[in-house]
């Protein structure tokens, strides 16, 4: 494993020495014994690492000519190509971005001086993450990528296990360790399905495979699983609320930011293989996207458990970049170039977007729990008091998730309404006719005003109004490494917005070479949605508040002003306690999508003429987990109970387990 | 054309308020009282922006930028949608999505300030507003995406000057289902009769007022004349929809413009005065009808 090191040339080779030091990063610390300065040391790896490698990225992405490594290893599987495309440095530049910011929000968040042992682990795996998940994007093997999917499943699990000593954290634990493999087992499928047709496990030249229709589907619906259970598209989500709510905020924000995509950038990557697909391949990750957005959305109105909440939303950004990847193979499969190059568009920006945003709002989220020691929506209240540099920070996060302007989140979504607004506009022969894609926009218009209801919820209940639990009204600021990276989050989701051409350009090589348009069409294709105006309006709309402002406070200095406690229309002793509740405020929603969440109240205690005191409990149910995916689970529980007897805890038994099934094989593979 | 443009602001920017009279007006008629002169919403504005302000102990900063940005989000809203025959100020391919999400921000911050209170009927009012305004959503993009096919532009000035007698007369269905859903999404959203009741006395029926309660002086009027100004845009949406007559001199459209915009206020009165307010229950109900009709005219167009 040699690599030319000539950071002037060849940006793929500062990229991949950028992945081995985040990789390595932890390592030191192992062997420091004085705890603190390992994690010093890591973090100033990873961020000069970072900086550098988003370098790289930054040059392929403005079209440096990218060489390919080639990995000379002493196994069996073949050359192992490393290589960088656009789409890869699209996926890598969100990914090093949040390695600087979480490491550097681990340095307050946890802190090695307190808790040392916790500290040397987490710094560890969270740099084994990061270069995992680096090195999926980067491989150009089935096995290579294999093998970096499994650390990253395992890397991420162990940090989700931070936590160990709680019962909750334990089963979100087994829940996310079944899935992902679950879910590695179909890449297994796929790629030994790949190595069936092209005889090596090295991924083929872009477009150039064309099979059999009972092969391709296979390959697909593999991908579509084995990818989308990591991506946590609906029904294969299960495991994603419990996983990203239990890990530490900013693992959290890593799993919730970048993991995803890379479930993504999986699919991504697969269809491209393909000459020709299916057409309801599109169609069926378009519907699949619809589905998780809106549901995704609904889950999230309804939980009670700040990081929950998040984690389900995180279902409902991943379902829109679905519906712009499905938009986009329709246009693909039809023909419709327009179609095509808007969808891929909207789910490119959607997913750098979302790589600013969600971990903003994640590290958020921690400070969150560092100032109250709860994740309890329903116990916090006048957080903004508290946590003065926070909440405007989270705000932003807030704002620009809803897709609102003058964030960048809209600008996303406007490519994805102009998909669903495209077809029979541009009647210059380049397009079929696909009336069906005008539905997509009334969906997404729904998916936003749930997403106005849950972050209004979120940010009122938790920052606004007064304390509704003395217990969480005593915290304090969070420190300046924590609130630097949040800073530096929240000012990139505002460049997106006022800058929005900015957003094309990032996406724009990736989104050229995946379609294989020239980039005059591009262009024209591009230029119909307005990016330039939107940033003037944006700057106008922000004018105009200050205007509005000046002339209210123009108008307020002119008369007296008093304070006073809050109207509570007549009644004189109120409480902290009376404030509407983030569950009160979403239950009116809640009562409308009872099909997909539910509240159950429980009230135990209330009987005779004079009751004693007595406590009410509701619990958020989600029917899909409840009522579909847990009951087929017990089926199939029950079906395979036999197997059982197989897992007995004997090592020696399992060790010839293995040998056995090497056996067989061995003699099966004999002519 | 500098003339029609600040005549245009002009009437942009004073009209509004006249609207809110004309409805008061006309439930008074109905009610066989005198009512109110036609410029009260105008003294009234007048005298709140005059008074001083009272801010309870519990705001924040997001309290007070609340009426600051909606009122600041429907001005750029309003600024895009064409008035009669004129066209609007700034139009952009694609303006439409602006349009409806400059709506979204605006609610963020309105209900936001509600919750910054601490009021439970502020909250209430809050989770009551989002709730509904969710439901109207598709309901406003099943129509925009209509027209938009109908008129083969992308951009409200063209959209909303698209249709004409022909046009009604080709697709007259489709049209009608369009009017009849946008009526209903324009109540709702400016929080009228039979989803709101402006005028209620109780808390806990109200939906867009009890949101306000705290706010006082020159906020409280800022946010009247928003509301003002949102019942005017959305009715020029509506107008510019139900009233496809042009003449082409511009003169002649403005005082259609001017005498449909007054003839809508009459019919909200009119419906405020024959129906009584919704249950709280069947207002879902209803908005979700206002989007399978507007669905329909979708089909109508697309098949």
């Amino acid at each position: 494993m040699v690599f030319v090191w000539n950071i002037d040339v060849d940006p793929v080779g500062s990229l991949l020495w950028a992945i081995t030091l985040i990789g390595l990063s932890g390592l030191p610390g192992l062997l420091l014994k004085r705890p603190g300065p390992g994690q010093i040391l890591s973090v100033g790896i990873t961020v000069c690492a970072a900086l550098w490698g988003m370098a790289g990225a930054l040059r392929i992405l403005n079209g440096v000519p990218a060489k390919t490594y080639q990995l000379d290893w002493p196994l069996p599987f073949g050359p192992c190509e490393l290589s960088v495309d656009p789409l890869s440095a699209l996926f890598l530049l969100p990914l090093l971005l949040a390695a600087l910011c979480c490491s550097l929000y681990g340095l307050a968040y946890l802190p090695a001086a307190s808790q040392p042992a916790v500290e040397k682990r987490v710094t560890l795996f969270s740099g084994l993450l990061l270069a995992s998940m680096a090195l999926v994007l980067v491989a150009r093997h089935g096995v290579l990528l294999l093998m970096a999917w499994e650390i990253m499943a395992l890397s991420s699990w162990l940090l989700l296990m931070t936590d160990q000593q709680s019962l909750q954290v334990q089963r979100a634990g087994t829940v996310y360790l079944l899935a992902t493999h679950a879910g590695t087992t179909a890449l297994f499928v796929l790629f030994s399905l790949l190595k069936g047709e092209t005889g090596s496990f090295a991924f083929p030249a872009a477009h150039s495979l064309a099979l059999g229709s009972m092969v391709t589907l296979v390959m697909l619906v593999a991908a579509l699983i084995g990818f989308g259970a990591k991506a946590g598209i609906m029904p294969l989500h299960i495991w994603l609320p419990g996983a990203h709510a239990n890990a530490p905020s900013h693992a959290s924000a890593l799993m919730s930011g970048i993991m995803l995509k890379v479930g993504i950038y999986g699919i991504i990557r697969t269809v491209s293989f393909f000459q020709q697909l299916p057409v309801w391949f599109g169609w069926l990750v378009l519907l699949l996207g619809a589905v998780s957005a809106i549901t995704g959305i609904a889950l999230a109105s309804a939980q009670r458990d700040l990081k929950r909440l998040l984690a389900c939303s995180s279902i409902e950004n991943i379902g829109i970049i679905c519906i712009g990847l499905g938009m986009a193979l329709v246009g693909l499969q039809s023909g419709n170039r327009v179609l095509a190059v808007l969808g891929l568009s909207g789910a490119f920006i959607h997913i750098i977007n979302h790589a600013l945003f969600k971990p903003l709002l994640f590290l958020g989220s921690g400070a969150i729990i560092h100032a109250t020691g709860t994740r309890q929506i329903d116990r916090m209240g006048g957080l903004s008091r508290i946590l003065p540099r926070t909440a405007p920070l989270f705000l932003v996060g807030s704002l620009a998730i809803c897709g609102l302007p003058p964030l960048n989140g809209f600008v996303g979504e406007l490519f994805l309404y102009f998909g669903a607004f495209s077809d029979g506009m541009f009647s210059d022969g380049m397009f079929s006719d696909l009336p069906l894609i005008g539905f997509v926009a009334p969906i997404l218009a729904l998916v936003g005003g749930l997403a106005v209801i849950t972050f209004v919820k979120l940010y009122g209940a938790v920052f606004l109004g007064v304390a509704r639990d003395p217990a969480t009204a005593h915290g304090h600021e969070a420190p300046l490494a924590m609130l630097l990276p949040m800073g530096l989050l929240a000012g990139l989701c505002l460049i997106g917005g006022f800058g929005a051409p900015l957003l094309l350009q990032l996406v724009a090589p990736a989104v050229i070479q995946y379609v294989g348009v020239s980039p005059q069409l591009f262009a024209q294709i591009a230029d119909a949605v307005p990016l330039q105006q939107i940033s003037l309006v944006n700057g106008l709309l922000v004018a105009g508040m200050l205007v509005v402002w000046l002339i209210w406070r123009f108008l307020v200095q002119r008369a007296p002003v008093a304070a006073s406690s809050t109207w509570g229309c007549g009644y004189l002793a109120p409480t902290s306690r009376m404030q509407y509740t983030g569950s009160a405020f979403s239950e009116l929603v809640t009562g409308l999508i009872s099909g997909l969440v539910g509240a159950q109240g429980q009230l135990s205690g209330l009987s005779g003429a004079f009751p004693a005191s007595s406590r009410f409990v509701t619990v958020t149910t989600e029917r899909i987990l409840d009522q579909m995916i847990i009951p087929s689970l017990r089926g199939a529980d029950w079906c395979l109970a036999w197997l059982r007897r197989m897992q007995h805890g004997h090592l020696h038994l399992y060790i010839l387990y293995i040998f056995a099934t090497l056996f067989v094989l061995m003699v099966w593979s004999q002519p | 054309m500098m003339m029609s443009i600040l005549f245009h602001v002009l009437l942009l920017l004073l009209m509004p308020p006249l609207l809110l009279g004309v409805i008061n007006k006309t439930k008074a008629a109905f009610a066989g009282r005198l009512g109110a002169p036609y410029f009260q919403p105008y003294y009234d504005l007048v005298k709140l922006f005059r008074k001083g302000s009272v801010f309870s102990s519990t705001t924040t900063w997001v309290f007070r930028a609340g009426p600051v940005v909606t009122l600041a989000a429907t001005l750029v809203a309003a600024l895009l949608v064409p008035l009669g025959n004129h066209p609007a100020i700034i139009s952009f391919n694609g303006d439409m999505i602006l349009f409806a999400y400059l709506f979204g921000l605006a609610r963020f911050f309105t209900t936001s300030a509600a919750l910054d209170t601490g009021s439970p009927f502020e909250g209430m009012g809050a989770a009551r507003e989002v709730t509904f305004a969710c439901l109207v959503e598709p309901t406003l993009f099943f129509i925009l995406i209509t027209l938009a096919r109908m008129s083969k532009s992308l951009s409200l000035t063209p959209m909303l000057l698209y249709p004409s007698p022909t046009v009604w007369g080709e697709a007259g269905a489709a049209m009608l289902l369009l009017v009849g859903a946008l009526f209903i999404a324009l109540l709702a959203e400016n929080c009228r009769i039979p989803f709101d009741d402006p005028n209620t006395h109780l808390e806990l029926t109200m939906i867009h007022e009890v949101m306000v309660l705290d706010h006082s002086g020159p906020a409280f009027g800022l946010i009247l004349y928003g509301a003002a100004l949102k019942l005017f845009v959305l009715g020029a949406v509506f107008v510019n929809l139900a009233l496809p007559f042009k003449t082409g001199n511009l003169l002649i459209d403005w005082a259609l413009f001017v005498v449909a915009m007054l003839f809508l206020a009459v019919l909200i009165g009119v419906v405020e005065s024959v129906m009584a307010r919704l249950r709280m229950v069947r207002i879902p109900q209803l908005l979700v009808a206002a989007t399978i009709l507007s669905a329909f005219a979708m089909l109508l167009i697309v098949r």
